[in-house]
């Protein structure tokens, strides 16, 4: 068992901005450890560009924002282990891994969670039909395609609106396959505006809303779906099913925060997110066990995730230090309107920033943040949509000690 | 005419209402910077677009590098472009920020290279 003060799981963007701030406090006795054989995260397949614009003031694509954090990494020597998959992480913060020199074991002062998120399947999704190939998740067709050089598709439909599914019908198009339609299962989209026009529109994609695939056919390989209209109670409508003859299916149809190994320690998780529970210093319910990024609760935007890791870094770094935070227990909760809310609980003692999203499509509208019947914070918002994270930096001198904060839409 | 367009520029994708005429605007409104402003005459009289795609590597650890163009390009030249980035092909090792093809197309933008690729080794 070897000692260190902060071990970082998952070398994405998350994982590197917690570990450059980790450094930059004076923590040096840290390790990532990262699964895959490179550091970056799913960056390194996002190779479409408009990331950074918030943090580096221009459009970047996927592996140069992330290889902007690596050189930072690897000019300042810190330890980083590839190939490195964690298999247990326990509440007493001791964590084994499986390296390509056999097992190690750590035990670290303070664990920071990194692990990104994961896409929900066909399984999760519940799709009815034959099993045959040629259904993958966005990522997995992203992988295939700028990674591997591996074409995916020919014909290929997309289901889910999702920013990735979008970036991959536009993907699909450039490389000379036919992408038929995207079809949505909500009334509104669920990714960007932005790649609506910059991904659909531009290539005649139409997108569909209230569809979705109720029947997947073929036997060795995908040879159609069936897609039909949904109700408002998210049912498909008798007599309006249609055939779409494709070899391939996308499935852009949600991420999901990748907390096996925290629950396998215990941590507390929010039904909402599907993340950890945190308090203001990015803290889980176990002492010392922090989460940032996608792991938390999924980002639209990848200036955001490194934003929030290194929020949480210069917390962690205190608390390596022997640093005795106030209890955090003021409560947080989301009211009408609001889909989740992170964090979920406060001291009231310290200014914080609170990130949401709502359920629905608003215009004109305010997010209202409450405690005893007080407003406490308020933002006025011209339109809120739900593909879209929102933040809010919340005064301590507003809050009272006790008393839960209800956030709502108004 | 009123015209809504979606500003593609940032991830706020700015509503905007346009007043038009022919290609003149006339008035915008819901852009949140100047940017939203420019956005829509661009769009109205020529679009333009970046677009990203990868490069075949010989002898790489992988197999592609990915590349981006440097400047935008009229929306119309996407598919031109791809073809002329598709010609193209590296040895590794390459490095990211390499400028392998000046004014594509004959415009005003490079193909650059966005990931590091090294030399495959057998361990």
């Amino acid at each position: 068992m070897e000692r260190k003060e902060a071990v970082i799981i998952g070398g994405g963007p998350a994982g590197l901005a917690a570990a450059l701030k980790l450094w930059e406090k004076g923590i040096r006795d840290l390790l990532i450890l990262e699964r895959e054989d490179h550091l970056g995260g799913i960056l390194r397949q996002c190779i479409h560009d408009g990331f950074g614009l918030g943090r580096f003031g221009k459009s970047l694509s996927g592996p140069e924002y992330a290889q902007a954090f690596i050189d930072e990494i690897i000019r300042n020597k810190i330890p980083y282990l590839t190939g490195a998959a964690v298999m247990g992480l326990t509440k007493d913060r001791q964590i084994t891994v499986i390296t390509r020199e056999g097992v190690r074991r750590y035990e670290a002062k303070a664990v920071i969670l990194a692990m990104g998120c994961k896409e929900r399947s066909r399984g999760a999704l519940g799709i009815p039909g034959e099993r045959p190939a040629g259904v993958f998740t966005a990522g997995t067709a992203q992988a295939y395609m700028n990674l591997y050089n591996r074409m995916p598709a020919k014909e290929a439909v997309i289901l889910g609106s999702g920013d990735i599914g979008m970036i991959m019908a536009r993907r699909l198009t450039l490389e000379g396959a036919h992408v038929q339609a995207v079809f949505e299962l909500m009334p509104h989209p669920s990714g960007l505006p932005r790649n609506i026009i910059q991904c659909l529109e531009d290539y005649k994609i139409p997108l569909y809303l209230s569809h979705t695939v109720t029947e997947i056919h073929g036997d060795a390989r995908l040879t159609g779906v069936t897609v039909a209209e949904v109700d408002g109670h998210r049912k498909p409508i008798a007599g309006t099913e249609k055939r779409y003859d494709c070899d391939t299916l996308i499935l852009s149809a949600g991420l999901i925060p990748d907390n096996q190994l925290s629950a396998d320690a215990g941590v507390v998780l929010d039904s909402r997110t599907k993340g950890a529970v945190v308090d203001e210093h990015f803290q889980t319910s176990i002492p010392g066990v922090f989460a940032a990024g996608n792991v938390l609760h999924v980002h639209d935007l990848v200036d955001f995730v490194s934003m929030e890791a290194e929020a949480l870094a210069s917390d962690a770094a205190d608390y390596i230090r022997g640093a005795n935070f106030v209890p955090c227990t003021v409560r947080i909760r989301a009211g009408e309107g609001i889909g989740h809310i992170v964090p979920q609980k406060i001291s009231a003692e310290r200014d914080f920033r609170l990130s949401l999203r709502v359920r629905d499509h608003y215009k004109d509208c305010r997010i209202v943040v409450r405690q005893g019947g007080q407003t406490v914070a308020s933002k006025k918002m011209k339109k809120a949509i739900p593909a879209e994270m929102i933040q809010m930096n919340i005064k301590a001198e507003k809050l009272q000690k006790e008393g839960e904060l209800e956030v709502c839409v108004q | 005419m009123k015209k809504v367009y979606t500003c593609i520029i940032c991830p706020n994708g700015c509503e905007i209402e346009a007043e038009i005429e022919g290609t003149y605007v006339l008035s915008v409104k819901g852009h949140t910077c100047d940017k939203g402003e420019t956005y829509v005459r661009q769009e109205l009289t020529a679009p333009m677009r970046t677009i990203a795609t990868s490069v075949r590597v010989e002898g790489g650890e992988l197999p592609l590098a990915s590349v981006r163009l440097t400047a935008p390009v009229p929306k119309e030249m996407i598919f031109p472009v791809m073809e002329q980035i598709k010609k193209l092909s590296l040895k590794a090792p390459v490095e990211a920020g390499t400028v392998i093809l000046k004014g594509v197309c004959g415009l005003a933008s490079d193909v650059v290279v966005t990931k590091h690729i090294k030399e495959f080794k057998h361990i």
